[in-house]
């Protein structure tokens, strides 16, 4: 409420002091008190451009959280530089090399160790309901601790040392079953994977992604057993750690030159990027959400067009009785583009605390990671603005027909 | 006040009856044309007219006989076509657009559809006329009140046009036109749409207001109620303008 009233008196100064600027002395805030004459037609306008905001907002809100949810776990990893299989893409489709190129990484005088990652998915079977759900199954050398998940403690990896124990993301899908519940109830917690029964050993908070429901963290050894298909030394990707001292740069290029064509080098950051760059540009879903935003910009410069167009025909005799007065057309195009701006700013408010509210929402609803950010609120502002000029541009040429000529 | 007090129009020598003083319109000569091709089509035919400042001149005719063409035109609102047409010692004859709004600053006008600016109050919309002048706002507003007053809306100064009647709308026009004390009001049926009791009021005030602002007025009128208060009367018809 007191930021609404605050905002308010915001806009009467913004008003006043674009008028001044424009005019050198008109002090009559013209588009404003034309804008706010019609409050219901006012009303309906701002709730159309809110609407518009609101669909952008979500549009690039679902698409960041898939971006940041697909790099959940690669954010977690400690490693400097990843080898990874050239067929690999995603975490949802990784291809297997050996790990022998991740030991002959250990011959560069920068490394200070290297770790083998086991990636894949598996059948877990919720214990409460006996439902079965693709998890996702992570097998790390225990001794080495290559991963820094959230609440994952030294307990934890002492634990799946031994035989069918594996830590499960709190923050999985509720299909998995009230793990985290009955954990903390001091409940033995047995699940099956992959037909293999496991117990739960303890639990780290990572998050549900668009690729993944859930996820499990256990011992290569244990990896192994899950799968018992799969062969020792063939992982989906290596992780290695540089002295503190070493330069990333020299040692990457060093490796690409000594590592043959079956191996991706990448440092953290591309190696993220891949991860991106797949849902980006490797499936529909970043084509969507970025065609959704698109679709609720153009919705936005209809509905203010159709607003600025209304308005200035409604007002063609007075704009008229304005020029023949002696008032510039550039003074009127100032009204009618400000009139654009108040209502970008005006519609934009309300979207940005209902998007907050329906991120809340979402993100209770599908525990991906979605949330206001400040860059997201500037660039939606940004196309609030945009979608209103462009609108104003196109409705300006309306003002032509105001010709005071023809009024008498 | 009688038609036969009128200067006879001069054509030769426009300065020739009041040689004291310079003419604030004059109109030599002027065609004016809409349409092209072979639609083209003459409105105005050698038009000459001079007016002093001061007076009060009442233009009459039919329908269609290009009253209001030479009203805009003397208004700076269409470009002059052919002949010479000065105003206030400025010649409109191939002015730049931006010159011609600078004109329009020292002319009042008064619509016959009042024209005000529906989401201004009475004194906004006076303060809009003001506002070109540079006038700081709170003096802008004061002489706006002051002009309002003086048109009898002293109790309506705050109020919409929609809350107020057809008289009391023409009588904020009258203020809006008159509060930055042109040389030059043009008036284009400005009792048209009102009753013969708020018509007169209309006139008598324009007349008052003039009179003491010294500004001279040409109004385009049928109304034959209000003749009385001109120092001359032209007459238009088919395009060519006839002194009464």
């Amino acid at each position: 409420m007191i930021a609404a009233i605050g905002f308010v008196g915001l806009i009467k100064t913004i008003t006043q002091s674009v008028s001044q600027g424009l005019g050198g002395g008109f002090r009559i805030p013209v588009a404003w008190l034309q804008l706010t004459r019609e409050k219901i037609r006012l009303s309906v306008a701002l709730a159309g451009i809110s609407f518009a905001c609101i669909l952008m907002f979500m549009q690039l809100g679902f698409r960041d959280a898939l971006f940041d949810s697909a790099i959940l776990f690669h954010n977690s990893l400690r490693g400097d530089i990843f080898l990874v299989s050239p067929q690999s893409n995603a975490l949802i489709a990784m291809s297997n090399f050996s790990q022998r190129r991740l030991y002959q990484a250990l011959q560069f005088d920068t490394v200070q160790s290297v770790s083998p990652l086991y990636l894949n998915f598996a059948l877990w079977k919720n214990p409460e309901t006996g439902q079965t759900r693709s998890i996702f199954v992570v097998g790390i050398d225990p001794t080495d601790d290559p991963v820094s998940l959230p609440e994952l403690t030294s307990q934890d990896l002492e634990a799946i040392k031994k035989d069918d124990v594996v830590i499960f993301d709190r923050a999985s899908r509720e299909e998995f079953g009230p793990i985290a519940q009955l954990l903390e109830q001091g409940d033995p917690v047995f699940s099956e994977v992959r037909r293999r029964r496991v117990s739960v050993g303890g639990l780290f908070n990572m998050g549900a992604t668009f690729g993944a429901d859930g996820t499990i963290l256990t011992s290569d050894l244990n990896f192994l057993r899950i799968f018992p298909d799969r062969q020792q030394g063939i992982i989906e990707a290596g992780s290695i750690t540089l002295k503190p001292d070493a330069d990333l740069e020299s040692t990457l290029a060093a490796m690409r030159s000594a590592f043959p064509q079956d191996v991706n080098v990448f440092s953290k950051a591309e190696f993220i990027e891949m991860e991106r760059n797949y849902w980006a540009d490797g499936t529909a879903i970043g084509f969507i959400f970025s065609l959704g935003t698109v679709m609720g910009f153009i919705v936005g410069i209809v509905i203010v067009y159709q607003i600025l167009y209304t308005d200035v025909t409604d007002h063609l005799a007075e704009y008229a009785t304005l020029k023949a007065m002696g008032y510039t057309d550039g003074y009127l195009l100032g009204v009618v583009f400000q009139e654009a701006l108040f209502l970008a700013i005006l519609g934009y408010i309300p979207s940005y605390g209902l998007a907050t509210l329906l991120y809340d929402l979402t993100r209770d609803a599908t525990l991906l990671p979605i949330g206001m950010t400040m860059v997201r609120a500037l660039i939606v502002f940004a196309l609030a603005l945009t979608m209103c000029l462009v609108s104003g541009a196109i409705a300006v040429r309306k003002l032509r027909a105001a010709d005071p000529a023809d009024i008498f | 006040m009688q038609p036969d007090t009128l200067v006879p129009q001069p054509v030769s020598s426009p300065r020739q009856p009041e040689p004291s003083t310079e003419p604030l319109i004059s109109i030599q000569g002027v065609d004016h044309f809409f349409g092209t091709g072979s639609l083209r089509k003459q409105v105005l035919q050698d038009i000459h007219l001079t007016i002093y400042p001061g007076e009060i001149v009442l233009m009459t005719g039919p329908s269609g006989s290009g009253k209001t063409t030479l009203l805009t035109l003397m208004g700076a609102l269409r470009s002059v076509q052919f002949g010479s047409l000065a105003i206030l010692g400025e010649e409109l004859h191939g002015a730049s657009i931006r010159k011609l709004t600078r004109i329009r600053r020292n002319i009042g006008y008064i619509f016959q559809a009042h024209n005000l600016l529906r989401f201004l109050t009475a004194t906004q919309n006076v303060q809009m006329s003001l506002e070109l002048h540079q006038i700081p706002p709170a003096l802008a507003r004061q002489r706006a009140q002051e002009m309002l007053t003086a048109v009898g809306l002293a109790d309506h100064l705050n109020f919409f046009p929609e809350k107020m009647s057809g008289g009391q709308k023409q009588r904020v026009a009258i203020a809006r036109a008159l509060v930055s004390q042109p040389k030059l009001v043009l008036a284009d049926e400005p009792t048209a749409a009102l009753d013969s009791k708020s018509g007169r009021e209309v006139v008598n005030l324009m007349q008052g207001l003039a009179r003491d602002q010294g500004c001279s007025i040409l109004m385009v009128t049928h109304d034959n109620r209000i003749l009385d208060v001109a120092d001359r009367i032209v007459t238009m018809e088919d395009g060519q303008l006839h002194s009464t």
